[in-house]
């Protein structure tokens, strides 16, 4: 689930998980209520919230022992579990050191781990690697990718990385407003925004119909002007390109700077949110405070 | 049961790694029975009082006499001699006396003749202790004083014979019932308030509301554990704080089993209230900003260093509804008197009852969402 600051994605993830009560509607998980079988859903899916929630005074080992009794996963099974979790996100090795301990990459595996002790079917993750530094994220990558692929997870998440996406998802969702904008695979997506490839252009100064000028190059899909910048998406880059400099020099008009790109999920973001900042105040939870590592 | 058992563990396990708590709760309360027992127990001695003497009779030298009598042995206070009232009146008003005695002229010529003599104690009267302990002393000095010849045998009007039923009993000890509570209570405030706010606000309790844990079983978690490590606070505090104080016999057996038992109840009852009053709270600030509030509201009135009969009507009102007045209460049978469990009886209903309410009513404001 992708979608800008105040689109409401963590919203409703913690509206799916039970943690939030939704003002109007309902959803089912697994075909339970999230309002009248709450206790079921929670017994049905797995949650990384996007607060670090591991308990740092305790070990690796303690965190996923405490949170298999809670639930309710018997003795026998309980041990076994644990350590085939701990090595499934590389943390055997450190399983009885305090989490205090742990860089923020480790302890993001160990809520993974800590999640999926109950063997769930469906996994929600709010941003599980922002704050990471580039390995840890890449790290997680795998791990979530092999994770889906062994345990035959549904996985739901929400980022802001576009790279992250179109690594990790099948689907993505975009989300703005509070509501559905798109929802397709990431090459649909790609292909459903005009063009090909985004040509960036800036010239030093412009003739007045200048922006028609470009509108009537060959291939060319879309012009929109971001400042300075001509963003021109084209059915066939190279030839667009070619015509481009061709009319500039006829016209005497000289080009300071020109990328040629295919299209992106960045791209397909902001051509369904558009490029406006979106400061809004966010009504404060209970648990905002200076305490919670929050990460958004 | 067994997410009960978890979140008891948690607790229990952090505890272990980290026992600072404990000994914070127990180190306030522990000093405060040393300094208060040691500051408010004692006997008022060496006030300076000025004596002038305007009289210089026999009966007024044989009153000096009586004054130097005291400065040797009961050491209550020490006179200092002034030939002008003027004088002494100065040196009361900064500060170098507590008192001027002035014996007026013609003292001796009406006390031979029996014609009503005085003398005029000017006391600062900003030191209430001082002061009632300088008119105490003065007045039993003068008692024998005024008792010229040995009186009859047998006495005609009614005397008081005063029998004390329990061995004397030091302000110290009397304190030590009050300690016993307040470090209990600073357990729960730390266990019940500090901390489980600050896992709060860093998020700790959202991992547990996505498990499918009820949310009685979240609060019985929370408040059982906070009451054994409260339970460890008191207990310690029973134990060395007897020894502290004096307490004679301090480990025997049935007392220390009773006095288990009270500081089991007063645990609960003291953290069920602090649940009850965290309950809705996710500033970790709150808990230390009304620490103070809550500590000064609950312990001072429950008659922990102050017979409750002396207080205002307003705080009599608060000492019924405060269970540390209970627990006090209860502590001090024990401690003090020794009594058996028909004495606490009562103290252990109310504490009971109020821990169940409190509960009650922390689990029906809990939420479960965010």
């Amino acid at each position: 689930m992708l979608g800008p600051n105040g689109a409401g994605k963590s919203t409703l993830i913690r509206m799916l998980t039970t943690l939030v009560p939704p003002t109007s509607g309902t959803a089912r998980i697994k075909g339970f209520d999230i309002i009248r079988s709450a206790n079921q859903v929670r017994q049905s899916i797995g949650v990384i919230p996007q607060a670090m929630t591991s308990d740092m005074d305790l070990s690796a080992e303690e965190n996923m022992t405490i949170f298999a009794k809670l639930y309710g996963i018997p003795r026998e099974k309980r041990r076994q579990t644990i350590k085939d979790l701990l090595a499934a996100v590389d943390l055997s090795q450190w399983a009885d050191k305090p989490v205090k301990m742990f860089s923020g990459g480790m302890r993001r595996r160990l809520e993974i781990a800590r999640g999926l002790v109950h063997e769930p079917k469906i996994f929600f993750l709010d941003e599980p690697t922002t704050g990471l530094d580039p390995v840890s994220r890449v790290a997680v990558w795998e791990m979530l990718s092999r994770l889906k692929r062994e345990r035959d997870l549904t996985i739901l998440m929400t980022t802001h990385y576009m790279d992250e996406a179109d690594k990790l998802c099948d689907r993505i969702a975009i989300v703005d407003h509070g509501n559905l904008v798109a929802l397709d695979s990431p090459l649909k997506l790609k292909a459903s925004i005009p063009g090909k490839n985004v040509l960036e252009v800036s010239f030093s100064e412009v003739p007045s119909g200048w922006m028609e000028t470009l509108k009537a190059l060959p291939e060319v899909a879309e012009v929109k002007a971001v400042d300075h910048v001509f963003r021109i998406s084209s059915h066939n880059g190279p030839r667009t390109t070619i015509e481009l400099m061709e009319t500039a020099r006829r016209a005497g008009v000289s080009v300071t700077s020109l990328s040629v790109q295919s299209t992106t999920l960045d791209d397909v973001f902001v051509h369904y949110t558009g490029h406006q900042l979106r400061d809004a105040l966010q009504s404060a939870t209970g648990y905002s405070s200076a305490f919670m590592y929050e990460r958004k | 049961m067994h997410r009960i058992l978890a979140i008891i563990e948690r607790d229990l396990r952090r505890f272990r790694r980290s026992p600072t708590l404990i000994i914070v709760s127990m180190i306030m309360p522990l000093v405060q029975l040393v300094v208060l027992g040691y500051a408010f127990g004692g006997k008022v001695k060496h006030l300076t009082v000025g004596v002038v003497d305007q009289d210089h009779g026999m009966p007024a030298v044989k009153l000096k006499e009586m004054f130097q009598a005291v400065a040797a042995n009961a050491r209550t206070f020490e006179t200092v001699a002034y030939s002008d009232q003027g004088v002494a009146l100065r040196d009361l008003r900064q500060g170098k006396l507590n008192a001027v005695l002035n014996i007026p002229p013609q003292f001796s010529r009406k006390v031979l003749a029996s014609l009503d003599p005085r003398l005029a104690l000017i006391e600062d009267n900003t030191d209430q202790f001082a002061a009632a302990a300088l008119e105490g002393a003065l007045t039993q000095m003068l008692a024998p004083y005024n008792q010229k010849q040995p009186g009859p045998r047998l006495s005609a009007g009614a005397t008081l014979s005063v029998v004390e039923v329990y061995p004397y009993v030091p302000y110290i000890q009397y304190l030590l019932p009050g300690t016993i509570v307040l470090a209990i209570f600073v357990s729960a405030m730390i266990g019940g308030g500090i901390i489980y706010i600050d896992d709060k606000a860093r998020g700790l309790h959202e991992g547990y509301l996505v498990t499918p844990i009820r949310k009685f079983e979240l609060i019985l978690g929370f408040n059982l554990s906070g009451a054994i490590k409260a339970v460890l606070a008191g207990f310690v505090l029973v134990t060395c704080g007897s020894l502290i104080a004096g307490i004679p016999d301090p480990f025997n057996l049935a007392r220390l089993v009773r006095m288990l038992f009270v500081v089991v109840v007063t645990a609960l009852a003291l953290i069920s209230m602090m649940f009850l009053l965290m309950v809705r709270v996710s500033d970790p600030l709150v808990p230390r900003a009304i620490f103070g509030v809550l500590n000064t509201v609950l312990f001072f009135p429950s008659g922990a260093v102050y017979p409750i009969n002396a207080f205002p009507t307003w705080m009599k009102v608060i000492a019924v509804a405060d269970p540390f007045t209970y627990a006090v209460h209860a502590f001090k049978e024990l401690v003090l008197k020794n009594t058996g469990m028909v004495a606490i009886a009562p103290d252990l209903a109310f504490l009971i009852v109020f821990t169940v309410l409190a509960m009650a009513a922390a689990t029906m404001l809990f939420r479960r969402t965010l």
